[in-house]
């Protein structure tokens, strides 16, 4: 049972043939306890959602086309005050043309389309529910940002991976080789993304094992991306914020670059969010620096 | 745009496509005044602001232009003119009378026949061949797919978009362009070759032959879902050769599409494809039926739901009395008599049976011998069930009110004033009770009966909520499946159901299941909302399914109770009955318990 609430509260699918295997579980840490506990005993209390973000262009590249966008408010309503964030990075693609207006497109395109629906909640006294849900709104903000890149600069790409944090409840929209984590104090670090790109689906195919992966010539090559194909289908889904725990957004100039054990270590082990971006970045930059950088890191408290 | 005349000579009449970057008309060509010559107008508005972008975009356009006024064959539309206007570009092509393919697919209910899917691919294989032969390099199309197909109304096909197409140069490498799901492994690489086109029509033919598009499934996934798993109907030699065209490795595919051409010949010299008749699939239902281990027939009509304690079934009916059966055996015990019919679902506490009644009363019966403990009255019929927690029965009443009654005293301890009659089932989670009305109005209420939050649905919520820490579920006759965030009420997602629905949902792993009027039985994702399988009963399914081990248990108006594996959808067996079943089966310790409008309550083996 524990292990079942577990699997769906960190977004892992168990293998189905295992699922009534009881002699599988493995042991709970103290935290994943005490994470169960907080969830089974939900408060209403004033929670507060913090964030931060960091950005370098690298160290062999001349232009920046990743594009990032943190925001952290707080919607005041008749439930109470309920943390709002939205936290987006856009990696441009630079096998193709027009990379940073098309990443910058789509930031402006999903941000614009969200905060306008919410506007009303945010800055106005407005009582009744919303007749769209978060996942559809991160949808048709995803397809206007696809129309808007199709007009703007045709041919373009860029992935796209944006969280909308509403109270505990996080919406993932996901086109692209950008990636989201979990980041947990115990150590533990999970994609709750997953890449839509040759690699990982030849990965996926058995085709090539994960240490040819790493070394595969077309790693940068997406089967997915926003801007591309007429029927965009993102990975949009919804997920309880982790407490404790950091949400992290970033491009593969961090995660294809710092090991994921590091990237671990330099968000839990700094005095802070901000400090952490920057421990991120450096790490991504003392490896050489291959890619543009930008990551996003927050953390729901309270 | 209709009725403008562009270059003075093609008037536009409609809009027949929308792109990316303009639109496509239907025109008429004002030169010929005497006879009504349609031409298709193919717009691309150059609106991108960056000067750069702007001359890429027109070189492509040309591109397709001059690609166009080489070629000469039947299935490829001939292009008479080409001009541009301020920002925009515009070809005027052939227009073809007919229908694109993919059209035909989602119009058509079922399965399209192999031998009609046959003749276009053996056409297909033609143009191909004509395009990779083309001198001096040959034309890689680089997006065959079903919308780029047109049937015209000889029932010949004629491919359309030119836009990507390109002449190969044999070693330079492209970029990533093409559909999704319709590409090759090699294509994302940026390797256009004549195969990649062989590769795109293996896909076009599954599509067509299976109706699951491929954009919607994980790229080169063709192998996971062999045609004739998906339609029975086709022929194994015609499954033979689509999985040869879409071999992962381009070696391992035709060598050329006359060669595909000539494979496909062969199936329909093989199987005499030509005006052979369609055979329907019928699903695989178990022989000789499945016998219950017993059935008690009430006095009337058996709707609701049964409740297991120690050994016996409680379920009420419609001739007003609530029935204690030997679960074992099916054998009366006794029957407790209310006033009006029974749909409320039995709760156990405590050595009580607590269940409403038409006769507008919470009924408070020992379980043991049948007797009254104590009643409550509220002011209409009660069709809600009564949800036992923290020392009071919460229930729903026709008069519009939550009543929230102390176990105690029998009295209520307080009454939540609701927009309209309450029939759903009360939810208790993180001290909150969850309710929905028949105006739509659905509430979340503390302990105090005080409202916390409050949500609204287009139409009356019947169903009962359902949920884990993060998530509620319900449905609503408005036709949704709604997931809300328990804690303030904030919509996650919702899933379109076909029509209206009062079933409750039942969770388990990732998935939640849910019937609807539409007949159908609905298993959506709760992380995505993303539909995973649906199973079609022949009438409305108002009952919620429920799960035991690796099986959904569900009925349906149509009578049958069914048993599906419920991480496919896959018939297991089902189970008729002589009249509608409305309320949901209880499966515990490997027998399942229904009960059916046609008086009578079955015990049957899960």
């Amino acid at each position: 049972m524990l292990k079942k609430f577990f699997d769906w509260l960190f977004g892992r699918k168990p293998p189905p043939e295992k699922t009534q295997d009881i002699t599988q579980t493995a042991p709970l840490t103290e935290e994943q306890i005490q994470a169960i506990v907080n969830n089974q005993n939900p408060h209403f209390d004033l929670q507060q959602l913090i964030a931060s973000c960091g950005q370098s262009v690298g160290k062999q590249r001349e232009l920046n086309e990743d594009s990032l966008l943190a925001l952290t408010a707080t919607m005041a309503g008749n439930s109470g005050n309920l943390p709002f964030g939205l936290y987006i990075v856009a990696d441009g693609m630079g096998g193709h043309q027009f990379g940073e207006v098309a990443s910058n497109a789509a930031i402006r395109a999903v941000a614009g389309h969200i905060l306008k629906k919410f506007h009303p909640y945010l800055f106005q006294v407005k009582t009744d529910t919303m007749d769209e849900s978060f996942q559809e709104i991160m949808l048709e903000a995803v397809r206007d940002a696809q129309r808007i890149i199709q007009r703007e600069a045709p041919g373009s790409g860029t992935t796209l991976t944006a969280a909308l944090v509403i109270g505990q409840q996080v919406t993932v929209a996901h086109v692209g080789d950008s990636r989201a984590y979990f980041v947990f104090p115990d150590g533990r670090i999970d994609p709750i993304t997953r890449d839509h790109s040759l690699v990982k689906r030849l990965e996926e195919l058995g085709h090539i094992t994960p240490e040819e992966a790493v070394n595969y010539p077309h790693r940068n090559v997406l089967y997915r991306a926003l801007g591309q194909g007429e029927l965009l289908d993102p990975d949009i889904f919804t997920i309880a914020f982790p407490q404790p725990g950091y949400l992290m957004i970033c491009s593969d100039g961090l995660w294809g670059v710092v090991a994921e054990q590091d990237i671990v270590r330099s968000v839990v082990d700094a005095p802070s969010l901000q400090r952490a971006c920057q421990n991120l970045v450096s790490a991504a930059n003392a490896a050489g620096g291959p890619d543009n950088i930008s990551v996003v890191l927050a953390q729901l408290i309270g | 745009m209709a009725g403008v005349t562009l270059a003075n000579r093609y008037s536009i009449q409609d809009v027949i496509g929308v792109g990316g970057m303009g639109s496509v008309y239907r025109a008429r060509d004002m030169h010929f005044p005497n006879v009504t010559k349609l031409v298709a107008v193919k717009e691309m508005i150059n609106s991108a602001p960056d000067p750069l972008v702007r001359q890429t975009i027109v070189q492509n356009f040309e591109r397709e232009a001059n690609l166009l006024a080489t070629l000469n064959h039947a299935s490829i539309p001939r292009i008479n003119d080409y001009f541009s206007l301020d920002s925009r570009s515009y070809l005027v092509l052939d227009f073809i009378h007919g229908k694109d393919m993919e059209a035909i697919i989602s119009d058509t209910n079922g399965f399209l026949p192999e031998e009609q899917v046959l003749g276009w691919a053996v056409e297909l294989c033609d143009v191909l061949e004509y395009l990779h032969r083309h001198k001096p390099d040959p034309i890689i199309f680089r997006d065959m797919k079903p919308s780029n197909v047109m049937i015209n109304s000889n029932g010949d096909v004629v491919l359309v978009d030119f836009g990507i197409a390109k002449t190969f140069q044999t070693g330079i490498k492209g970029t990533m362009i093409g559909t999704e799901g319709y590409s090759p492994p090699e294509q994302y690489r940026g390797e256009a070759t004549p195969s990649a086109d062989i590769y795109a029509l293996g896909a076009t033919i599954h599509h067509a032959l299976t109706r699951r598009d491929p954009r919607l499934e994980p790229p080169f996934s063709f192998a996971e879902r062999p045609l004739r798993r998906i339609n029975t109907s086709v022929s194994p030699e015609l499954e033979a050769v689509v999985n040869r065209a879409l071999e992962y490795n381009p070696e391992s595919r035709f060598p050329t599409a006359a060669d595909m051409k000539q494979a496909i010949l062969g199936v329909a010299k093989k199987t005499g494809a030509l005006g052979r008749m369609k055979t329907q699939t019928t699903p695989i239902a178990p022989a000789g039926g499945i016998k219950p281990l017993w059935a008690f027939k009430c006095e009337d009509e058996v709707r609701g739901t049964p409740t297991i304690h120690q050994g016996a079934l409680y379920i009420g009916s419609y001739d007003n009395n609530l029935y204690a059966l030997n679960a074992a055996d099916g054998k009366f015990q006794w029957k407790y008599p209310a006033d009006g019919g029974i749909v409320s679902r039995p709760s156990l506490y405590d050595g009580n049976i607590y269940f409403g009644s038409e006769d507008k009363r919470l009924h408070v019966v020992s379980a043991r011998s049948g007797k009254v403990v104590w009643t409550y009255y509220t002011e209409g019929p009660i069709r809600s069930s009564p949800r036992i927690a923290e020392g009071h029965a919460f229930i729903g009443s026709d008069d519009g009110y939550l009543h929230a009654v102390n176990l105690n005293t029998g009295r209520a301890s307080w009454r939540f004033e609701a927009a309209d009659a309450v029939r759903s089932t009360p939810f208790v989670m993180n001290d909150l009770v969850y309710v929905g009305c028949e105006t739509g109005d659905y509430y979340a209420v503390d302990y105090r009966g005080e409202l916390k939050w409050r949500f609204h649905a287009k139409r009356a919520i019947t169903s009962s909520t359902v949920g884990s820490a993060n998530t509620i579920y319900f449905t609503s006759v408005d036709g949704t499946l709604y997931a809300l965030d328990p804690k303030n009420g904030w919509p996650l997602w919702r899933f379109r159901l076909g029509k209206a629905s009062i079933s409750t949902p039942c969770i388990i792993d990732d998935f939640v299941f849910v019937g609807a009027a539409d007949g159908f039985i609905y298993a959506v994702d709760v992380r995505n909302s993303k539909e995973v399988w649906r199973y079609r009963t022949e009438h409305q399914v108002n009952g919620s399914p429920v799960i035991y081990k690796d099986s959904l248990y569900c009925g349906s108006v149509d009578g049958n109770l069914y048993c599906l594996e419920y991480r496919t959808g896959r018939l297991r067996w089902k189970f008729e009955t002589q009249g509608a079943i409305t309320g949901s089966p209880l499966v515990y310790d490997d027998i399942v318990y229904v009960g059916s409008t046609d008086h009578q309550v079955y015990a049957l083996l899960a």
